[in-house]
Order: structure tokens, then C-alpha cells, then sequence
């Protein structure tokens, strides 16, 4: 295609290399993969207390910032109807495991994902019933004046991205390994029948789980956009590579899922700036499957023995 | 019931489905519904060896589909080939990639091989989608007439389009039938579906594990493949949609739906997912909720399938 | 709306118009399912719609064995060219919109340019048709990029462009959520070239959602979009004006260019089914073909026998997004 780019007062470090130019495909792999580790943060949260792959998990970020546009459009302030989207998605997340996860207990992983997928069908439908089939967007947090750092620029609402899911991968990672309802969601995971016999309400973690799950994903829908925009559809195209990331990052931790979910966005940055941008996304695929064929389990994952 | 009535019965019914069902048709638009219902058939019955006899899940089978459909787009125009041999062609390409990427991806458990299933199904859809000078990209491209009705006419014989390719498909059904049920009572079919339970015990009386996977996998891949070409070829215009994720998640609730074990449960779960757009465009905007609604519902109440679960239900009841 | 106008006001030739409608949701085979359904069952004398070209290319072979009229109100110029016998088209092609975007470089003296297109069906068609078209009007196009339709951030392709010596200009042909967030992210880059955008992002809400970030950013559009910018002596002002003000009242949404095809789509239709003065679709189909002079919200229609379009590039006007409003360049 295009001729290597001259050099026209950028600053380079060798030739043809520029470093304003990878600094600003840094800016925009991290911002964008922070939105995945978010949803990679919800799919662990969920995997991880009941062995189910929720593929509504991008739902819950449709949702978070559709009903805080519509709210704010409504007329509440801005940071209100943020908390009220994240309340509501949260109540979506508990009567979707109560309603759909839980009657189906010990059905096949096979069955539960098309079970996820029916949920994540039946609510972008219901959104585009309920709200609209537009794009909308809401104000960033802290204007948009972009922040220029060598040579490359970040938008504030790019940092609100990554600290969210900094926050959020602290904010999990302290429950499960400091508080004791963390530590009840994983015996939960680890054997259900044993955690119920040392006293420990099952159904209640995986409530819990799936509140959590629902909040995390709505908190990464109010985040991104003002920056990605939302409609009834955002969710799939999230789903898949928040999935990908937390399959990336070994499915289990929560350092896993935002390492993994960074990993991609910075794959598929670095691809569209340095190779191809029609093949970023083919890219970060090649990437997973070639991890998974040498390490089955993914980066961080630790491998299960098998229960004959 | 014994295994052999069994197979009897599926293929004896489907084969009446077939040829009575036109009687209720009032126009050909009910030939060109059946023959779609029967080609995502015939790929859903791929799904249900690998997902149903051998337990492993694929979330991106509609790649073959798109390699079966492509073949018959771009063979006759790059390679002269006939068409005849593009669906060949098509499947032979399909099972060398199954065999090929089966190995490493079949190692991997559930929800990692879900993952990778996707990743290649991703891949096979990217190519189609971007190489434009190729595939004519986005929009689609023309594929060229199997010839079948050019040839019909010189002997006289005028079929529509639609009722042609309800009778063709119809036939490559019970075909696709019928060596699936063959293969579920043949020892290599009673070692798949000792995987689907247990694939520790399965090794441990000597079934080579890795490789029933990796037979099932590129029997399904072929299934898909074969259905791909038939859209393509009834369709005379392809786009790379065939071989999205839409399409493979659509045709794995079909598998499960129905009930992923059992052929017929291909057939009725396709039969609901491809009919049920048409019933439901009187709701026009509700079409997806109910969809969801339905998926999950069957898969709480019904866990097997539709039909298994039906089955099951109805013997209980007689006894 | 129109349907019930039209029926309210006595029918055509004494009948009344039936409208069967089905939504192809861009899907290739499901369009394929609907035009067969129309055809064999609805048994339509006529189709308007097809809104995306997959979808429409997927249809022509029914309609065309059936011998149906068909008016498609998708962009690419491969739906009439070459020229079908049972297929129309409302919508400039996206071929014309690249013409008219290089003529207004061409006034600027722009003459080098990067494209970011979009990998959607539309943003590949018009990304496709631009390189061709190039050269016709001495325009270099010296950095091309692409994204998916659902990126979320465009930052690394428009640096890589940004990077190209001798850039004047930037061109985005794109739907969809696309090019609002490429207008962002030229933006928050500080890229101090002219942007131009498609005829795709025609509709108010592409302002709301680049915000600020939208002004100075140029686009061919359809008179409808400044229906109240035009001068009076315009031809097309009181079609257009009519257009706005009964789908505003009757949608309470603001016009998009596109409910404007389906409009022109219909009127066209209607008149050559009077003028036929019969539901034959072989009439109809004559007479479409013959209609000329019809002001239609996308401009001035003419067709013929080797042109089923018959718009030609004076039904685009370029705007220029100025104080969160489209004005008119010339």
C-alpha cells in the first residue's frame, strides 16, 4: 500500500521508526483493551462462582450505557444516572441467573451457552423494543480535550477507561483473596457440594456473582461511551473479544482477565498500526489460538485435573 | 426400541416428511422455506455427531458453510470447474482444514475449545470478508447455476427454482441421514458417544480419544460444507454472512434445540429456527426477544432437545 | 404514511394499494426468503426496498425471473450497472458521491489524499469506487486505511495517514457509528487537514455524536438535509420542504436521507402505476423506466433504458457542518 512514511519533524529513534507513532497506537490499544478486560473481569466473575460462560455479559455493557443515555436525556444529572444504570443492570444480572442460570442447574455447558445466548439475543431485542435501534453518546467525564504526551494524544475519558478497570480488577481481586464471602464464591467454584456442607449458601454466591458481574459490565458501558458510542448491538462484537481475553488470561484470575483483555486491545492496536488494519482483528484471534495450542489453559490459567 | 427400528423410523419419517409435505404448500414459497429447512438440516446434522455423538462444542462451524458456499462461487469462475465438483471440491477443502487444525483444537477442554472453534470460524470469515478482489468482499457475489433445471428443460421438464431445490435438498438429506444413523450403531459411532461421557473411561479401554475427535470433527465439517454449497447454488448469490458467527451459533441452537443427539432433533430444531422468521414478521419487532425467549426456555424445561425430551415424556406416559 | 395517503385519497385507478413489508435485516438469504415469499406468495405487482446491496444483489435473480419491477433504495453502483431490465434504483450511487467530493478538491486545490474507510458494505463499495474514480479528476491517494464497522478507536490508522508526506486532504467513506468516531479521533490528533465524509452519515444525529469535533468536516448530501437552507428559485425546495415537514409530523424524528429513497422509491412507483393504468408488472415496469422530470427529495430523475437511476451529480449538494448545523457550500 502506502510508502513508509517520510519523517516530518516527527521524532525518531531509528529510521522509520517513530515513537509519537507507537506511543499513540499504545494510547489506543490500552484504551481499548481496558474495555475488554472489563468484560473479560464480568465473564471470570460469573465462570468463576459457576462454571457458566455468560454471553450476555456484553449486554450488561449495552445496557449501562444505554439507560444512562436515556436517563440523562431524561434530565438527571450525568453521575445519577450512571449509578442508576449500574442499579438496574445489576437487577437484570440477578433475575437473569435466578430466572434462567439457576432452573438449569446441571444442565451441559453445551446448554448453557445457548441458554447465555438466548438471554443475550432476548435483551438486545428487548433494548431495541424499549429504547431504539440509534447511536447515542453522552458527555465525557472530564471534557475532551485531548492530554498530548510525546508527540502522541490521550483523551481523559481514555484514562477514566483504564482506571475503571484497574479499580475493578483491585476491587475483585481484594474480595476474592481478603474478604470471606470472596472466599465462599470460590469454594462455591471450586466444589459446590463441599462448600455447601461447611455451611456456605451456594445460590446466594452465584447471585452475588452475577450482580457483580452485571455491575462491572455496566460500569464499562458508562465509561466507554463517550469515547465508542453505544445502540441496542454493542454487546456481541464485546462479548466475543472479552471472552477471548479472559480465555487469553487463563479464565480464572482476575489478573488474567484484565491482563488478557489488555493483551488484545494492544494486539489489535499494534496490527492496525504496524501490519494490516483489516486483519487486527484476525490477528488477535491467531494470537489466542496459537497461546491455546501450546498452553491449553491459557497464560495465567492453572490446569485442572480431571475428575474420572 | 431397538437401535435398528430406530434408524429405521427416523429415515422412514423423514422420507415421508418429504414427500408430503408439498402436498400442504400453497405456493412455492413453502418449497424455497422446506428446501432452506432441510440444507441447515443437513449441517445441523453434522453438529450433532460432534456435539451430540462426541460431545465437543464448535461455535464456528459456519466456516465450513462459508467454504462450501465459496467453492461454488469462485470454482466455476477461476477454475472452470462444474459445479458438481465445486461441492466436492468444497468439502474436500473443508475436511483437510478440520483434519489439519483438529489436532491442536480438539486437545482443548469446553470452554477453551469453544473459544478456539470461534477464533477459526472468525478467521475463515475474515478472508472472505476482506478479500474483496476475490470474494467480492461485503456485498457478496454471483455463483453460477448448477444446471440442472437448463438441462431438465431440454427434456421438456420446467421446475421452478424453488420446488428444484426442495426435492434436491430434500434427497441430500436423507443421504446425510442416513450415514449419520449408520454411524451411530457402528463401533467407531459407539466410541464417539462413549466420549461424550467420559473420555477418561473412553482411553482407558483403549479408544484412541484424539482421533474419534478429530473424525467427528471433519465428518461435521463436510456436513456443513455441502449445506454451504447447497445455499450458495440455490441462492446463485453468497455473501460472507454464510460464514459468520451469527450463522454458527444459529445452527448450533438448531443442534441443541432439536436435540443434539438425535438426527431427527436436527431436522425439528431447524425446522423451528428457520421457520419460525417467517412466522414471527407479524411481530416484526419482537422477533428477536421471542427467539432469545425460546432458546432459553427449551434449553431449562427440555435439557435434552425437543425431541428426545418429547420422546421420553410420551413413553413415560404410555406406560 | 404514504400508502394511507395515497388509499385515503381514493387508491390508484380505483384500487387500493396493498403493502406487504418485510424486514431483510441486511441478511443476503433472509432477503432472498422475503423477495420469494413476496413473489408467491403475497403475489406483489412491485418491490420497493433493499436497503443494504448484499441484500438487493441476493433479490435480483427473483424478481428478474419473475419479471417484477424492483426499486432499490441501496448505494452501490453495481445494482445498475450494467443495467438490469426489472431493477431500478433511487439512491445516488456511491461512485457519484466520490465524483463530487473530488470536484470540490479540486476547487480547493486539493489534489493528495489519505482514505479511512470503513470494512461495512457500504464503506468498502465507496472506499472501492474512490480509488477508481481518481484518477479522472487528478487526485493522488497517497495513504489508505480501514476499520471494522464496530471499532471502538481509529486513533492508529489515522496516524498512520496523518504520517504521509505531502497530505492535503482526508476522505471516510463510512455508516454507522464509523465515521463519527473517526471524526473524533481526527480531532483529538490534531490532524489540520480538511476532512470529508460520505453521503452515509447523512442524518442530523452524526453532528450530536461527533460534536464539536464535526465542525469544518465537508459531505455530499441530498438537498433534503438543508430543505430550509435552499433558495427559493431551488426546483427541488418545495419537494424536499413537503417531505421534511409531513415525516416530522408524522415520525416526530428529523429526516434521514434514507426514509427520502424509500419516498422517491414509492412516488415513482405510484405514478407509473397510473400512468400504466393497470397492476401488470410488465406496464408498470415500462413505465418506471420512462419516468422523467420527477423531482424527488434525492434530486431531478430521468430515466432510461441504459440509465436506471437517473440522477445525475447535480442532485448532491456539499455541506459543510458549521456552528453544529449543515450549510450549503456553493
Amino acid at each position: 500500500m502506502a510508502p513508509p512514511p517520510p519523517n516530518n519533524g516527527r521524532r525518531t529513534d531509528r529510521q522509520g521508526w517513530h515513537m509519537s507513532e507507537f506511543l499513540q497506537f499504545l494510547f489506543s490499544g490500552i484504551t481499548v483493551g481496558s474495555v475488554y478486560a472489563l468484560v473479560a473481569l464480568g465473564f471470570i466473575l460469573i465462570f468463576n462462582a459457576s462454571g457458566v460462560v455468560n454471553f450476555a455479559q456484553g449486554e450488561f455493557v449495552m445496557l449501562g450505557g444505554m439507560i444512562t443515555y436515556f436517563t440523562y436525556a431524561a434530565g438527571v444529572p450525568l453521575a445519577a444516572a450512571a449509578v442508576f444504570a449500574i442499579v438496574v443492570t445489576c437487577v437484570v444480572g440477578v433475575a437473569l441467573n435466578k430466572l434462567a442460570i439457576e432452573p438449569a442447574r446441571g444442565a451441559s455447558v453445551v446448554a448453557l451457552i445457548i441458554i447465555t445466548i438466548g438471554a443475550s439475543i432476548f435483551l438486545r431485542g428487548l433494548a431495541q423494543v424499549v429504547f431504539d435501534k440509534q447511536l447515542h453518546r453522552f458527555p465525557s467525564i472530564s471534557g475532551d480535550d485531548p492530554i498530548a504526551i510525546g508527540g502522541a494524544t490521550i483523551l481523559p475519558q481514555s484514562l477514566w477507561i483504564v482506571g475503571g478497570a484497574l479499580a475493578a480488577f483491585l476491587a475483585l481481586y481484594l474480595f476474592f483473596a481478603r474478604t470471606l464471602t470472596g472466599k465462599a464464591v470460590v469454594a462455591t467454584a471450586n466444589n459446590k457440594l463441599a462448600a455447601q456442607l461447611v455451611g456456605i449458601g451456594t445460590n446466594n454466591m452465584m447471585t452475588l456473582s452475577f450482580a457483580l458481574a452485571a455491575a462491572v459490565g455496566a460500569l464499562g458501558g458508562v465509561l466507554m461511551t463517550p469515547i465508542t458510542l453505544t445502540s441496542y448491538d454493542v454487546g456481541l462484537t464485546l462479548a466475543l473479544k472479552g471472552f477471548a481475553g479472559a480465555i487469553l488470561g487463563g479464565m480464572g484470575s482476575p489478573f488474567g482477565a484484565l491482563v488478557g483483555g489488555l493483551l488484545v486491545g494492544l494486539i489489535e492496536a499494534m496490527t492496525a498500526g504496524y501490519i494490516s488494519s483489516e486483519y487486527k482483528d484476525a490477528v488477535a484471534f491467531i494470537v489466542i489460538l496459537l497461546v491455546l495450542f501450546v498452553m491449553p489453559n491459557g497464560l495465567f490459567g492453572r490446569s485442572a485435573l480431571e475428575r474420572v | 426400541m431397538s437401535g435398528l427400528s430406530v434408524r429405521t423410523a427416523t429415515l422412514l419419517a423423514l422420507a415421508l416428511i418429504v414427500v408430503l409435505a408439498p402436498v400442504l404448500f400453497p405456493s412455492s414459497f413453502y418449497y424455497r422455506v422446506g428446501a432452506l429447512i432441510f440444507v441447515n438440516g443437513l449441517a445441523t446434522m453434522g453438529l450433532v455427531i460432534l456435539v451430540g455423538y462426541a460431545g465437543q462444542v464448535s461455535l464456528g462451524h459456519a466456516g465450513f458453510v462459508g467454504i462450501g458456499a465459496y467453492a461454488c462461487a469462485l470454482g466455476p469462475v477461476y477454475l472452470g470447474l462444474p459445479q458438481i465438483l465445486c461441492v466436492v471440491l468444497g468439502a474436500a477443502i473443508s475436511a483437510l482444514l478440520a483434519f489439519l487444525v483438529g489436532r491442536p483444537i480438539l486437545k482443548l477442554k469446553a470452554h477453551y475449545l469453544a473459544v478456539a472453534t470461534l477464533g477459526l470460524g472468525i478467521l475463515i470469515y475474515m478472508v472472505i470478508y476482506n478479500e474483496g478482489w476475490l470474494t467480492g468482499g461485503p456485498d457478496g457475489m454471483d455463483v453460477q447455476p448448477l444446471g440442472v433445471r437448463e438441462l431438465l428443460k431440454d427434456y421438456g421438464i420446467k421446475v421452478g427454482s424453488s420446488e428444484l431445490w426442495y426435492w434436491i435438498s430434500g434427497v441430500v438429506l436423507l443421504v446425510g441421514a442416513f450415514v449419520a444413523l449408520n454411524l451411530h450403531n457402528s463401533p467407531a459411532g459407539r466410541a464417539l458417544r462413549s466420549l461424550h461421557d467420559s473420555e477418561v473411561a473412553a482411553s482407558t479401554i483403549g479408544i484412541d480419544v484424539a482421533r474419534m475427535k478429530l473424525t467427528a470433527f471433519v465428518i461435521s465439517s463436510v456436513y456443513a460444507s455441502v449445506a454451504g454449497s447447497q445455499v450458495a447454488l440455490m441462492n446463485r448469490f453468497v455473501t460472507p454472512d454464510v460464514a459468520g458467527f451469527i450463522h454458527s451459533v444459529e445452527l448450533l441452537t438448531m443442534a441443541v434445540l432439536g436435540g443434539a443427539a438425535s438426527v431427527m432433533g436436527a431436522v425439528v430444531g431447524a425446522t423451528i429456527l428457520t421457520a419460525l422468521p417467517q412466522v414471527l414478521t407479524v411481530f416484526e419487532d419482537f422477533e428477536h426477544v421471542l427467539l432469545g425467549l425460546i432458546m432459553m426456555l427449551v434449553m431449562i424445561f427440555l435439557r435434552e432437545g425437543l425431541v428426545p425430551s418429547l420422546a421420553r415424556r410420551m413413553r413415560r406416559s404410555v406406560s | 404514511m404514504l400508502v394511507d395517503e395515497i388509499n385515503a385519497a381514493g387508491g390508484v385507478n380505483g384500487e387500493m394499494i396493498q403493502l406487504v413489508m418485510y424486514d431483510d435485516g441486511a441478511d443476503a438469504n433472509k432477503a432472498r426468503t422475503f423477495a420469494t415469499r413476496m413473489v408467491e406468495d403475497d403475489e406483489v405487482v412491485a418491490v420497493v426496498g433493499g436497503s443494504s446491496t448484499g441484500a438487493t444483489m441476493a433479490m435480483i435473480p427473483v424478481f428478474e425471473e419473475a419479471g417484477i419491477p424492483f426499486i432499490s433504495l441501496a448505494g452501490a453502483v453495481v445494482i445498475i450497472d450494467p443495467v438490469k431490465k426489472w431493477v431500478f434504483k433511487t439512491p445516488h450511487t456511491d461512485r457519484m458521491a466520490c465524483g463530487k467530493i473530488y470536484e470540490d478538491m479540486n476547487k480547493r486545490g486539493i489534489s493528495k489524499i489519505g482514505i479511512i474507510g470503513g470494512t461495512g458494505g457500504f464503506g468498502k463499495s465507496m472506499h472501492e469506487q474512490c480509488v477508481d474514480v481518481a484518477p479522472d479528476y487528478g487526485i493522488d491517494i497517497v495513504a489508505q486505511e480501514t476499520y471494522g464497522p464496530k471499532d471502538a478507536d481509529m486513533t492508529p490508522q489515522l496516524t498512520k495517514i496523518a504520517g504521509t508526506e505531502g497530505l492535503q486532504a482526508v476522505l471516510n467513506p463510512g455508516f454507522g457509528q464509523g465515521p463519527a468516531i473517526v471524526t473524533r479521533n481526527y480531532a483529538q490528533l490534531g490532524i489540520d487537514v480538511p476532512l470529508y465524509q460520505s453521503h452515509g452519515v447523512a442524518s442530523k444525529s452524526f453532528i450530536e455524536l461527533a460534536g464539536d469535533a464535526a465542525e469544518g468536516v465537508r459531505l455530499p448530501a441530498s438537498a433534503l438535509l438543508v430543505a430550509d437552507k435552499l433558495p427559493d428559485s431551488d426546483p427541488q425546495k418545495s419537494v424536499v420542504v413537503a417531505y421534511r415537514d409531513a415525516y416530522e409530523a408524522a415520525t416526530g424524528e428529523p429526516v434521514s436521507t434514507f426514509g427520502g429513497h424509500a419516498y422517491d422509491g414509492f412516488k415513482i412507483l405510484i405514478a407509473a402505476i397510473e400512468r400504466a393504468g393497470s397492476s401488470d408488472p410488465a406496464a408498470i415496469r415500462d413505465e418506471i423506466e420512462k419516468t422523467t422530470g420527477f423531482m424527488g427529495t434525492a434530486g431531478e430523475v430521468n430515466m432510461s433504458p441504459t440509465d436506471h437511476l437517473g440522477l445525475d451529480l447535480s442532485a448532491f449538494r456539499m455541506l459543510e457542518i458549521k456552528d453544529g448545523d449543515w450549510t450549503l457550500v456553493e
